[in-house]
């Protein structure tokens, strides 16, 4: 499972990415591999506050749905329009093309209360 | 849990088991959406035989059938099969079968695998005062389902007897890879295709045989797709123990003019609620999302999912008898604007 060591983690599969003062927000290659065939995806509304673990986007599989949450607080500055038509994105490439938005969040000093890729391979040994 | 006689073939092929009725079972081997579109295109083989197999037989076979059953099983002829239902007491039905007639006075039933120790229990009942022997041949039968529209030319070269002679609903014996098999041109996908009735120790041979000619092997994911897609019901979900089939698209298997047990019961119970199936404009519908008309609650998804053929979301629903469109899915807290389909959801062969 591959689990890049340039960004953050949550217990909840989202990885964060700092470019500046913003974060850019995905789900990892584990999370997309448990989910199967990503067939659409809602995004949330450019301008949104939202607090850390609020669940602000939905991505579908053949099989699920499953609520991606905010790993920091912040306002939302930009999403992928990219995944309204190819959703298959998130399983191709989940670190890269697949990114679900752009946070600015309200302090960049809260990524630090994530989990790095360490922590995120030992967290998910916990799970399996 | 219980493991099919394909266990270790789903694990070497990298499948992702799943428990399904009690089974061990593949989900999918590489992606619910390839598996299904190689049925649609071209050939795929599910491993289903966690399915119950009853033999009925005997001199009054038939005519405890037609008691049993809903459609008219004295229509049909030795080498033929037929959908059909077992109603119940309460104008629901007990399960939802394919019945089989192999041999004058012999019959194979097959029931859905959550249904096995209900269904047999419910037909041994019924069978009491007729000279019918009933048989559950469950555990010593294992299934398989080839379907799609490349499923007759794949298997004719596996086979000797020649396919094109054989129409759908026909059921016969082959040699299948050099295994004995009873062979039925029957599936659940809409696609056409064939199931394979082995015994447990032929099914990895002939299984590996159908892959090896091309077949791309499927999981429960393509299956329950594939069959939302036909728009075929599935027991629990739109069929029950508490609905009428009356109020289904499903109607024209309850044949009205014979006598069978629960008919009076069946035909005495109004609709008040129909089974339709709606196409979604966005987003996914899931089983137990509300159906509305304008801002009332009108109805519930029973079976939902993603279409990959039509690339939306398709649902089946039971909606209030009289409730009027236009319709919408509450999809997430979000009403979606939901158009009404005629059944299948796409066009099939």
């Amino acid at each position: 499972m591959d689990i890049p060591k340039d960004r953050f983690y949550t217990k909840t599969h989202e990885w964060a990415l700092p470019e500046g003062d913003t974060v850019l927000v995905g789900i990892t290659d584990y999370a997309q591999d448990a989910l199967g065939d990503v067939v659409y995806v809602e995004l949330p509304e450019v301008g949104r506050q939202v607090e850390k673990g609020e669940a602000i986007a939905v991505v579908e599989s053949v099989k699920t749905a499953s609520d991606i949450y905010a790993p920091v607080a912040g306002e939302v500055v930009e999403v992928n329009l990219a995944l309204e038509k190819t959703p298959e994105l998130i399983n191709q490439d989940p670190y890269g093309e697949g990114w679900i938005f752009r946070l600015r969040p309200r302090d960049m000093a809260h990524l630090d209360e994530l989990l790095d890729a360490q922590g995120y391979q030992t967290a998910l040994e916990g799970e399996v | 849990m219980r493991k099919t006689p394909l266990y270790e073939a789903h694990l070497r092929l990298g499948a992702r088991m799943v428990n399904f009725a009690g089974y061990l079972l593949p989900l999918q081997y590489t992606s619910i959406l390839e598996e299904h579109l190689a049925v649609r295109r071209k050939a795929g083989l599910f491993d289903v035989s966690h399915m119950g197999e009853f033999l009925v037989r005997g001199e009054e076979a038939l005519a405890f059938l037609q008691w049993a059953t809903a459609n008219d099983a004295s229509r049909l002829q030795v080498g033929r099969a037929q959908y059909s239902m077992l109603p119940n007491e309460r104008g629901g039905v007990v399960d939802d079968v394919y019945l089989y007639r192999l041999e004058e006075e012999a019959y194979l039933m097959v029931v859905n695998a959550a249904n096995i120790a209900k269904d047999f229990a419910h037909l041994r009942s019924l069978a009491q005062g007729f000279r019918v022997e009933l048989l559950d041949l469950s555990e010593e039968t294992a299934l398989l389902a080839l379907q799609g529209r490349e499923a007759a030319a794949l298997l004719q070269g596996l086979t000797d007897l020649d396919l094109s002679q054989r129409r759908k609903n026909d059921v016969f014996l082959a040699q299948v890879a050099g295994r004995p098999a009873r062979l039925a041109r029957t599936g659940y996908t809409g696609e056409d295709g064939f199931e394979l009735f082995l015994a447990p120790e032929d099914a990895e041979a002939v299984f590996l045989a159908l892959l090896e000619a091309g077949a791309t092997p499927c999981g429960l994911g393509a299956r329950d797709t594939l069959r939302l897609e036909a728009g075929f019901p599935l027991y629990g979900h739109e069929l029950s123990d508490e609905t009428s089939p009356l109020c289904t698209p499903w109607a024209w298997v309850v044949k009205r003019e014979k006598a069978f047990f629960g008919k009076e019961a069946m035909l005495a119970r109004p609709c008040r609620e129909r089974l339709l199936g709606l196409v979604l404009e966005t987003g996914i519908p899931r089983e137990g999302y509300r159906v509305l008309s304008g801002e009332r609650p009108v109805g519930r998804v029973t079976s939902g999912g993603y279409s990959p053929l039509l690339e939306k979301g398709i649902a089946l629903a039971y909606v209030e008898e009289g409730a009027e469109g236009p319709f919408a899915v509450e999809v997430r807290g979000r009403p979606v604007p939901a158009a009404l389909s005629p059944l299948p959801f796409v066009p099939l062969k």
